[in-house]
């Protein structure tokens, strides 16, 4: 290539006016074997290879639509968290008594540093000039280990997990609960004094529940004096006490959820509102719960 | 015509070595399933390449309808999921994507491990690649909290925990991520938004160009 004094440019840029490449294709069979150029000839071909991947991702992305749980509540401490697949080996690593607690340090930095520090720096560690797999079985062996640990330590990971408890706690609503939850109003008296006295951190802001922490309420088969005592006294894995007012309040809470959380049992009108009745029926359902 | 077009840039630009690098180069036979079928262990890294791009079309089109705050996130997953046109699909893509990114890379790493093709002069583009499958696991990591629902949330909360249980660093590492060194929440979800979408993206649209010039500055290896 010339370089220096006499060179000639397009214009006033730094681009020789001659002596540029001509764009002429190479000649491929100067090179060994059956080399062919990348573009067209081979680019086609892996074209298709993308074209017949693309469709068994667009089956994949058809057949299993994305999940969504319910939306995120900060407050169901009883949720089974479970990372997504590709982080469960790490996870799992993390559950064996001396990779945590104590040996946290183990699980956490120690492991991991040494497995992705190796792999960082393969290059320097395996630095003979052999290729082939079979002529370093020192780094083979090494790498197959790593490997198979890992496909261990994520199937030990999915193996333990309760994978139907995990898709019950975060369904969400089904259409006629979330129409339920939708009419609780949530101006009346009764949702004042459900939201004062902490009921809400368990059952949820529209009587909905949360999780394992406490069932819904819109629903529930309870009667008036039923829920009054349960307020109080507790039942299940409620504990009694929860409640903390007037008797007057209580009895307008109580109102307020055995019609599941619509105005009629919930306003002014106090002890004798007769919407009770609709609801003085026994079943499995719970009540509230406190902070 | 075309040719004339051509002319006319590569007068001003002088287009021709970069045409050279990136369409018209040599493809040798022993990486070419075409001549021999078991030569498609190369395809991989090519695969892993198409699922990012993938991934970044699906991604823009996600944020038309995504809102990073935790009141509207959830609800405009939701909406996106059911309401809008193709929107399950979309956001298909980019779910089932993350995942097959992550197998793709792991084989593409494999075959480049097992045919030693990360010895000299290749070391650095190991090392760029490494950095770029720890980017994707960071990205994973950061979009799987962004949906908002319950499994994000947790998930988000053990990862973080596990990231304040690393001595010395482990606190300052979580509220940098977290926005908080106790709270996870609205602050959580904006950080892992920006992380998401601006950060690592970004970092990795880099290291794919590193990784690509590399290639073509030194050419595959060659056959075992």
């Amino acid at each position: 290539m010339q370089r220096g004094k006499g060179m000639k440019f397009v214009g006033d840029s730094r681009v020789p006016a001659e002596g540029r490449k001509p764009n002429i294709p190479k000649d491929y069979s100067e090179y060994p074997g059956k080399t062919e150029a990348f573009f067209p000839n081979f680019l086609l071909k892996e074209w298709m290879v993308g074209a017949v991947f693309l469709v068994g991702y667009l089956c994949l992305t058809v057949a299993h639509p994305s999940p969504l749980e319910r939306m995120a509540d900060p407050t169901d401490s009883g949720y089974i968290p479970l990372p997504d697949w590709y982080f469960l080996f790490l996870y799992q690593l993390l559950k064996y008594e001396y990779a945590s607690g104590d040996f946290n340090v183990i699980g956490t930095v120690v492991i991991p540093g040494l497995a992705f520090g190796a792999l960082l720096l393969a290059p320097w560690l395996d630095n003979g000039p052999e290729r082939r797999a079979s002529r370093r079985p020192i780094a083979s062996a090494l790498m197959f280990i790593g490997v198979l640990a890992t496909v261990y330590l994520t199937w030990e990971s999915v193996e333990n997990h309760d994978w139907e408890a995990a898709a019950e706690q975060g369904q969400m609503l089904d259409e006629e609960e979330a129409e339920l939850a939708d009419q609780v109003d949530t101006e009346a008296d009764g949702y004042q004094i459900y939201s004062d006295q902490g009921c809400i951190a368990c059952h949820g802001d529209q009587l909905q529940g949360a999780g394992s922490a406490g069932p819904p309420l819109f629903d529930t088969q309870y009667d008036v004096e039923t829920i009054k005592e349960i307020a109080v006294d507790g039942i299940g894995e409620m504990p009694p006490g929860q409640y903390d007012g007037s008797e007057e309040d209580l009895e307008t809470l109580a109102q307020y959820i055995a019609n599941g959380g619509s105005p009629d049992g919930g306003d002014e009108t106090g002890g004798d509102d007769a919407e009770g009745e609709e609801t003085a029926e026994d079943g499995e359902a719970e009540e509230e719960t406190e902070e | 015509m075309l040719q004339r077009l051509y002319d006319w840039v590569d007068e001003r630009l002088d287009i021709t070595p970069l045409w050279r690098d990136i369409a018209d180069h040599e493809v040798p036979e022993h990486v070419n399933p075409a001549h021999h079928f078991s030569a498609f262990v190369y395809c991989f890294g090519g695969l892993t390449f198409f699922i990012i791009v993938i991934q970044f079309l699906s991604g823009m089109f996600l944020t038309m309808y995504y809102v990073p705050d935790i009141v509207n996130a959830y609800e405009s997953v939701k909406y996106l999921q059911g309401e809008v046109a193709f929107g399950m699909i979309v956001r298909g893509m980019h779910h089932w994507g993350a995942s097959l990114v992550i197998v793709m890379v792991f084989l593409h790493t494999l075959r480049v491990f097992f045919t030693g093709a990360y010895k000299k002069p290749r070391e650095l583009n190991w090392v760029v690649g490494v950095l770029m499958f720890f980017l994707l696991l960071g990205l994973g990591f950061t979009g799987y909290l962004l949906p908002w629902d319950m499994k994000a949330y947790f998930a988000t909360v053990v990862g973080l925990q596990i990231a304040e249980s690393v001595p010395v660093i482990g606190d300052l590492a979580k509220t940098l991520l977290a926005g908080d060194p106790e709270i996870i929440g609205a602050q959580t979800l904006t950080r892992f938004f920006a992380i998401h979408v601006f950060f690592l993206p970004g970092a990795l649209l880099g290291l794919l160009a590193v990784h690509f010039i590399m290639i073509r500055r030194q050419g595959i290896a060659g056959p075992l």
